[in-house]
């Protein structure tokens, strides 16, 4: 699991845990029960305060994305859970608003858009079916 | 998993209306402080802003004028015994003895501290590559650094006071003695209170923050309060101005035309309504970095 955090970011550092976690695993990088870095682990390795690695968990906790085991540990939730597809609905969401917008910046109407759409994902497919 | 938020008991340091004067210059202005148990409390500030005067009047190498210090709530001038065994400090200029060797210094600082605990200061002294038999005088500024950290962590402190920890010295150290502050506070129940104008560095580490500039306190509050409560907007007008409209809040603004960006202390929802109160729109909302809050702070 590896993790970039940078002070000038803007963003709070919890944030920026909690955004890549949730990226790592929405991109399958992170498979559902893997297990997170312990937090004091992270907290030395990315040199910041604990607590801001246990907020970071707390609200991936909350948001779905990962589990408490009773064990102790964090482990990435099963993604067929109701929570963590509402979490991917999200993440994708906020990229195709942010698509949209620039589409729209570049006067590239909205039926085009779609139509790009359909032929990305169909050489997507034919990569896939090539491998 | 144990979070170790500082406890709402009393303040570990506590420091009301303190002055000190230095001939005309008036180095502290009542300045008043409390750091709570547990945690990372990062002091910022500029040169001379007394971030050091501070830090003497906490250890009782310099007695209140006016005004009162208080450390594990007593009086670190009247009783020195008290306070200073349970204090680590590595100060500013790492004032070492240059005559002895590491071994000796180690042997000479146990003595001072009951709770010293030897494997711990071993554990360090070879995780930081400490040559036993070297002497201090010999050491380069880094490792000099590192033996300073080692004196104050080995006796396992409650409250370890380090005046610019960072300052001067190259990234591997840095990073050491930013693993040590984190490995401290690890350890439940334990505070560390640090000078530093690295701002990033505070960012990373600290649970609170205050600020300090000419001997005043501008600023005490967690992290993420001062997250929260300063952000960095840019407005859309209508039309084109010559200069941007007074924003409630607003500590700096810039920009031209349509577009002006204000750097306030505020809340996203407070300042989209005193947007919308100047008839504009906020098309851009962010969290601003320490350094940011920082210099906005002590300019404005």
């Amino acid at each position: 699991m590896q993790l970039h955090i940078s002070a000038n970011d803007g963003l709070p550092i919890y944030l920026q845990i909690v955004n890549q976690v949730k990226y790592l695993v929405a991109s399958g990088r992170l498979k559902p029960g893997e297990e997170l870095t312990p937090i004091r682990v992270l907290a030395e390795r990315l040199l910041v305060n604990h607590n801001t690695v246990a907020r970071a968990y707390r609200e991936l906790e909350a948001a779905g994305v990962v589990e408490k085991r009773r064990t102790a540990g964090t482990y990435v939730s099963d993604q067929g859970s109701p929570l963590a597809r509402r979490e991917r609905i999200k993440i994708l969401t906020e990229r195709i608003d942010a698509l949209l917008a620039e589409a729209r910046q570049m006067g590239v109407a909205f039926d085009d858009l779609m139509k790009l759409m359909q032929q990305r994902g169909a050489a997507l497919q034919t990569d896939r079916n090539e491998e | 998993m144990h979070d170790s938020f500082p406890s709402a008991g009393p303040p570990i340091i506590d420091i009301r209306r303190l002055t000190r004067q230095f001939g005309d210059k008036r180095a502290l202005d009542e300045l008043s402080l409390a750091v709570p148990r547990g945690g990372v409390f990062g002091l910022i500030g500029g040169n001379g802003a007394g971030k050091t005067t501070l830090i003497r009047h906490i250890l009782g190498m310099l007695k209140a004028e006016s005004g009162s210090v208080q450390v594990f709530g007593l009086d670190p001038v009247q009783n020195p015994v008290g306070t200073l065994g349970r204090i680590g400090y590595l100060s500013e200029d790492r004032d070492l003895p240059n005559w002895m060797r590491v071994g000796e210094l180690q042997r000479y600082t146990q003595a001072f501290f009951p709770t010293w605990d030897e494997a711990y200061a071993e554990e360090l002294r070879q995780a930081f590559d400490l040559d036993k038999q070297a002497r201090v005088k010999s050491l380069s500024r880094g490792q000099r650094a590192r033996m300073g950290l080692l004196l104050a962590l080995a006796h396992r402190p409650e409250l370890l006071v380090l005046d610019e920890p960072s300052s001067g010295l190259d990234p591997v150290v840095r990073r050491d003695i930013l693993g040590a502050i984190i490995r401290t506070i690890a350890d439940e129940g334990r505070t560390v209170f640090f000078s530093s104008h690295l701002l990033d560095e505070v960012e990373r580490v600290a649970d609170r923050v205050a600020i300090i500039h000419q001997g005043r306190i501008m600023l005490s509050a967690s992290m993420d309060e001062i997250k929260d409560t300063h952000r960095r907007v840019t407005l859309h007008f209508g039309e084109p101005l010559e200069r941007p409209p007074s924003l409630v809040g607003a500590l700096s603004s810039a920009g031209q035309g349509a577009e002006w960006t204000y750097v306030c202390s505020g809340e996203s929802e407070q300042l989209r309504r005193a947007a919308e109160a100047i008839g504009a729109t906020v098309v851009e909302d962010a969290a601003l970095s320490l350094d940011e809050v920082f210099v906005s702070r002590v300019q404005s």
